[in-house]
């Protein structure tokens, strides 16, 4: 039941021709988490789009996964920002009715 | 002879793009320096690097189209020699004509594993018979791709996403029926699987992602699932406390005016703002704000009894 919605990480590779090893280096350095299941490795599907990002990353911009790491987390720090912005706007507009 | 003519001024219409120019380099650079120039401007313009900025997206795309033929030397040979001039070039015209009757395929979009715009330069399909390579830049034959994800934008009104209805959705020039659930935030994308354009190879269908602009044209202020809203207070029920009926999302309450309330006073509704997103039965609260309303004009009878009461005040004191 449960490896439905699991995508197993041979299929991603062979689908993306990539070597497995370069989703080993990711998870090594804890951008993404794969799970055991029966021997075999695989991704759940909602994190998919996670290391489809990330090998974007690697395979058009040239960065490494260290390098992937730092922009993850710098792209999250933006989006809190804004997020931060948008809600401090939200409160001012009210004390501007 | 009439087709012939037709494909001709089609052709004859097709913007030229310079690429050189797109990448910012001179037509005689080396490979390297392509593969440079393309390397600083899509890492500026890299939609992960830029979410929601469509700007960027579509100069990346058009990056990656530049290089796409700039970095294959037998492309830029093509693009080399009939490139600006092409418009003049005779025989480019026939064996562009001859290449396109071949393809049998006019039309045929280049695909795109990415884009939802998907027809950003129709010389690009044309000249090289689409296919513009895999979501990786490869341009394998044989690989199943799948394709391009649309984007759409789905314009509504706030009292339309306060219950879960269905609305409907243009996309490709093809209407689509999609349940959307109550408490949507502006701003929110919803994916939806396999409603993307059309794999390559037999790969799976792309998706489409619907981001949400919500027009709020109500009284109420939307702050997550709260709603705020000001009303006005007449100073005799601010001074002497009584009742107060005040519109709500979905309806009118009775509020108790504590006597004494003063001016900005906010009160909680608990449970009467906006629903939250996909968890039916729950909402936000509404938070009402007293406005008090001081009389401009009073008549000479209201100014005797403020008089009086201002000497009892001052009596008091």
């Amino acid at each position: 039941m449960e490896n439905r919605n699991m995508i197993a990480i041979e299929s991603f590779c062979r689908y993306h021709r990539v070597e497995e090893t370069f989703v080993f280096s990711v998870q090594e350095i804890g951008l993404i988490q794969l799970e055991i299941i029966e021997n075999s490795l695989f991704i759940s599907e909602d994190k998919l789009s996670d290391l489809e990002k990330i090998l974007r990353l690697h395979r058009e911009l040239d960065i490494n996964p260290e390098g992937i790491g730092v922009v993850l987390q710098l792209l999250d720090n933006i989006e809190s920002l804004q997020q931060e912005n948008q809600n401090l706007r939200n409160k001012l507009r009210r004390f501007e009715l | 002879m009439k087709l012939i003519f037709k494909l001709l001024i089609i052709f004859l219409a097709m913007e030229f793009i310079d690429y050189y120019k797109i990448l910012g380099i001179e037509k005689t650079v080396s490979e390297a320096e392509i593969k440079k120039a393309y390397r600083t401007l899509a890492r500026k313009y890299h939609p992960d690097l830029n979410p929601n900025d469509k700007d960027a997206e579509m100069k990346f795309k058009q990056v990656n189209e530049a290089n796409e033929v700039l970095s294959d030397p037998e492309k830029r040979k093509k693009y080399d020699q009939y490139g600006k001039d092409w418009r003049h070039a005779d025989q480019f015209e026939k064996q562009g004509y001859q290449q396109r009757r071949e393809s049998g395929s006019a039309g045929q979009r280049a695909y795109s594993g990415r884009f939802t715009e998907s027809d950003f330069s129709d010389f690009f399909s044309s000249m090289f018979g689409g296919g513009q390579g895999d979501y990786f830049g490869g341009g394998r034959q044989d690989v199943q791709y799948k394709g391009a994800d649309y984007k759409s934008h789905l314009h509504l009104k706030l009292k339309d996403v306060y219950k879960t209805k269905k609305h409907t959705v243009t996309v490709d020039g093809k209407n689509l029926r999609i349940n959307v659930p109550a408490g949507i935030e502006d701003g929110q994308t919803i994916k939806i699987r396999g409603y993307g354009g059309e794999g390559a190879n037999g790969g799976p269908k792309g998706d489409l992602f619907i981001t949400f602009v919500i027009q709020n044209n109500t009284d109420f202020m939307r702050e997550g699932n709260d709603l705020h809203r000001q009303v006005d207070l007449d100073l005799y029920t601010a001074v002497l406390g009584g009742e107060l009926i005040v519109d709500t999302f979905d309806g009118k309450v009775k509020l108790k005016v504590a006597p004494g309330t003063q001016n900005d006073t906010s009160v909680r509704l608990k449970g009467k703002g906006f629903p939250v997103y996909k968890k039916e039965g729950e909402f936000g609260d509404l938070y009402v704000k007293y406005k008090i309303k001081i009389p401009d004009t009073i008549s000479e009878k209201e100014k005797e009894l403020f008089s009086e009461l201002q000497k009892l005040a001052h009596h008091g004191k």
